[in-house]
């Protein structure tokens, strides 16, 4: 075979470029989009309320998934600390998902009821209070702070567009749902409702 | 999977590693020889030429095993579609089964312990060893490494108990988990900040340390009022209700004048979450019977 055929053929390199690095992409995920067991929510999952939302876009916007995965992979060691192990049919109403590459904190995937709202609210607001050798840093400017009530309308509207199964009642309820909450009460809204829809341990 | 895309992943996994076995040998064969020659490509560019030599052979045969690893591992392991591959491994099996050797190692150690009776329990060295590692793991987050707890996370050392300190008691506590909630201002939602006071000065008297002699007398009949269907005639509290005693000065939520107002004014609300699903019975057996040894 000459070099030169695919050297001094740009149109033939980019082709044969395209098709090189676009294998995996064909064969692991592709298939994927049309498999039942990843795009099907799991038995009793909703879409999260308003005020879990908003906790989830704080929980984005403070960057806890840059320390905190949610992904309980399958291995004893982890489903004996976390629980059940994620199953993908747990996120599919997650856009974009969660799951985080690095684990300086503990996995957050099922840490919904683990802990009491009053715990929460107070390792939040100085974490060290609670854990003393933890290093995570403290948030207390989210019991000041109150909600965006004025964007969670096109938020879920865009979310509905994506394929998440909101009302339009649910939506226009949203705004005075929360209006008026502090991004505390979202956040931890949102904490205690992660991993909860497979509650057994295994 | 459809057998779709079955043969789509077959056919692109297949074709990638036979793809890479065939460029292999046909860039080979177009080489006109075998060793190092000082030929070059033909090609020079700023005087920079390109010799046109061929690969090592150790690294070409590298690159053979690797295709031949690819075949034996897809022949071994789930990767063309629907095939599982003649190990029949899964992710979720080995799970299973990494579940199951630590069920046979370890299930007998805890099965001998779970009959046993908590008081009897407690005084098990080797339970309680595994005890305070369960403890350790699961419980010194909220109540501390030394259970000695923290502002509304009772202290588990003392002989104090908000929901009774008998072994069921707290293996109920454990298990089924508990809902301490103080409403705010008792069950007299329309209390006064001077009937507050008061109230909070009457709290203090108990343990001798009220600010205020005649506020806490009128605080009394507040008391009688607002707070004795739970704390009781005395303040002595009520196991049923979570309710503490207010007059052992042991304090969840803090002793001083100010702490107490705060108690008062906005109720307090915390639960001890349930383990129930998360433990196994023997495991809730022998954690009851390690806050037990902790006062017993």
């Amino acid at each position: 075979m000459r070099h030169e055929i695919v050297e001094k053929n740009l149109g033939l390199m980019i082709v044969l470029i395209v098709l090189t690095i676009s294998g995996g992409f064909l064969a692991e995920v592709v298939p994927l989009f049309f498999h039942k067991e990843v795009n099907e929510p799991v038995e009793g999952l909703e879409p999260l309320s308003a005020l879990e939302l908003e906790g989830r876009d704080i929980y984005i916007r403070e960057g806890c998934h840059v320390c905190h995965t949610q992904q309980i992979r399958p291995f004893r060691a982890e489903t004996e600390r976390y629980g059940h192990y994620s199953v993908a049919g747990e996120f599919v109403y997650d856009r974009p998902f969660l799951w985080g590459s690095k684990r300086t904190g503990p996995d957050l995937a099922r840490v919904g009821g683990r802990y009491s709202d009053a715990w929460q609210r107070q390792h939040l607001y100085d974490p060290r209070s609670v854990v003393p050798e933890s290093n995570m840093p403290a948030f207390p400017w989210l019991f000041e702070n109150r909600v965006d009530h004025g964007s969670i309308e096109s938020r879920m509207k865009t979310l509905q567009t994506l394929g998440v199964p909101y009302s339009d009642e649910q939506i226009a309820n949203a705004a005075n749902e929360i209006e008026g909450k502090f991004e505390i009460e979202a956040l931890v809204a949102y904490l205690q409702q992660l991993g909860t829809v497979i509650s057994e341990k295994r | 999977m459809s057998t779709f895309w079955s043969i789509w992943v077959s056919v692109i996994v297949l074709g990638t590693v036979f793809g890479c076995w065939w460029l292999l040998w046909a860039t080979r064969k177009s080489q006109t020889t075998d060793t190092e020659t000082d030929r070059t490509m033909g090609h020079s560019f700023d005087g920079i030429e390109e010799y046109d030599n061929p690969l090592p052979k150790w690294w070409f045969y590298l690159f053979v095993a690797t295709c031949i690893f690819a075949l034996g591992y897809l022949a071994l392991y789930p990767g063309l579609g629907n095939f599982k591959g003649l190990l029949g491994w899964t992710s979720t099996n080995q799970w299973e089964a990494e579940v199951a050797a630590a069920e046979e190692k370890y299930g007998e150690i805890y099965a001998q312990f779970g009959d046993t009776a908590i008081p009897e329990l407690a005084q098990n060295d080797d339970a309680m060893k595994i005890g305070q590692r369960l403890f350790a793991n699961n419980c010194s987050v909220c109540h501390g490494t030394a259970a000695r707890g923290q502002v509304g996370f009772p202290n588990l050392t003392d002989d104090d108990w908000l929901w009774g300190g008998q072994p069921d008691q707290i293996l109920h506590s454990i298990a089924q988990g508990r809902n301490g909630n103080m409403p705010a201002k008792g069950v007299m939602p329309n209390m006064t900040n001077e009937q507050v006071d008061q109230v909070v000065n009457y709290v203090l008297s108990f343990s001798g340390r009220e600010e205020d002699a005649e506020a806490a007398k009128a605080g009394a009949q507040v008391f009688a009022q607002a707070c004795v269907a739970c704390h009781g005639p005395e303040g002595k509290g009520m196991e049923a209700m979570g309710a503490p005693n207010l007059t052992d000065n042991v304090w969840l939520y803090g002793s001083t004048y100010e702490w107490i107002k705060e108690t008062v004014m906005n109720g307090r609300q915390n639960q001890m979450p349930a383990q129930g699903g998360r433990l196994s019975d023997d495991q809730i057996q022998i954690l009851a019977a390690y806050v037990y040894s902790l006062s017993n």
